[in-house]
């Protein structure tokens, strides 16, 4: 079985909740690191172990309230390596005030050939 | 000790709510963040505005430290940034001026004049462009930083380079953003 990777947030620094077990893969909060590739390489590895032998159905959740343009692009990663994973949908959340957010996880849905969910809270 | 008085007066007079003079490091950036952003809550702004002010804060802050990294990188020593706030009745204004190289410029203006060209639909598409392209290293992005900032302030960005010595220019960049 796959240990669960469990990140605390910080001021700066997304919580990070990925847990095959439990089925939960959550990123969540701001992400405002400089050095964004360094912060989630260990997302990255984890998606890369999961995907060879992934849950039946896989929700990937994004739930931000700020992130830097060095986060995009490995955002962007991060949804690459969920692409060819079977049954993965990803619920992006955003503050119902928040319409950058919510335009934010559209251009991303247009980028990758995963289905989107958008959930207003 | 006049210029103590005077320096006051010029930041009422151009209503500036924080002003940063030093060194810049990601520690300094959380900082700044973290007063600015107490500013905001304490003047009680629209949430949508206040995102909008921080988006643009973490881009022009970043972007002041890579630069001063590239500078140390390039064998030269760290070198004094500002970092400025002003808050007017119909907008923000977030400013920064810092020491660059001067071969930088180019491509710095290049990419400024670009951004300013482009239309929303251009931004959009010129950030999809950017953050698809997987040549690019984390630190570069070639101007993502100003594009986001162009798509938040949905305005030019304003940038200038006076020249500090045959170095280094000082690239001052303004962002304004509207408050509705």
């Amino acid at each position: 079985m796959m240990e669960a990777l469990h990140l605390e947030g910080t001021e700066d620094a997304p919580r990070i909740v990925l847990d095959k077990k439990k089925g939960l893969m959550e990123i969540s909060g701001r992400s405002l690191p400089e050095d964004s590739t360094e912060f989630y390489k260990p997302v990255l590895d984890w998606i890369e172990q999961y995907a060879k032998d992934p849950n039946d159905s896989t929700s990937f959740v994004f739930k931000l309230e700020y992130f830097n343009t060095a986060s995009s692009k490995v955002i962007l990663d991060i949804l690459y390596a969920l692409e060819d994973i079977r049954g993965i949908k990803v619920m992006w959340y955003f503050n119902e005030e928040d319409e950058d957010m919510e335009e934010a996880g559209q251009e991303f849905s247009e980028l990758v050939e995963i289905p989107f969910e958008f959930v207003a809270y | 000790m006049n210029f103590i008085y005077d320096l006051h007066r010029t930041m009422m007079s151009q209503k500036l709510i924080l002003v940063y003079q030093g060194d810049f490091t990601q520690e300094t950036t959380k900082t700044i963040l973290t007063m600015a952003e107490r500013s905001l809550q304490a003047l009680d702004e629209d949430p949508a505005l206040k995102r909008k002010v921080f988006n643009v804060m973490v881009e022009l802050l970043q972007n002041i430290v890579k630069h001063n990294e590239e500078l140390m990188h390039a064998g030269m020593e760290s070198q004094n940034a500002i970092f400025l706030i002003g808050r007017e009745p119909h907008r923000y204004t977030i400013m920064s001026g810092n020491p660059v190289h001067k071969s930088r410029v180019p491509e710095l203006k290049g990419n400024l004049d670009r951004i300013n060209s482009l239309n929303r639909d251009g931004l959009k598409d010129l950030y999809k462009e950017i953050i698809q392209d997987t040549t690019l290293s984390d630190k570069g992005g070639a101007g993502l930083g100003f594009v986001a900032m162009a798509r938040k302030s949905g305005e030019n960005l304003w940038f200038d380079f006076p020249e500090m010595s045959e170095t280094y220019s000082f690239f001052c960049l303004k962002v304004n953003v509207a408050r509705e």
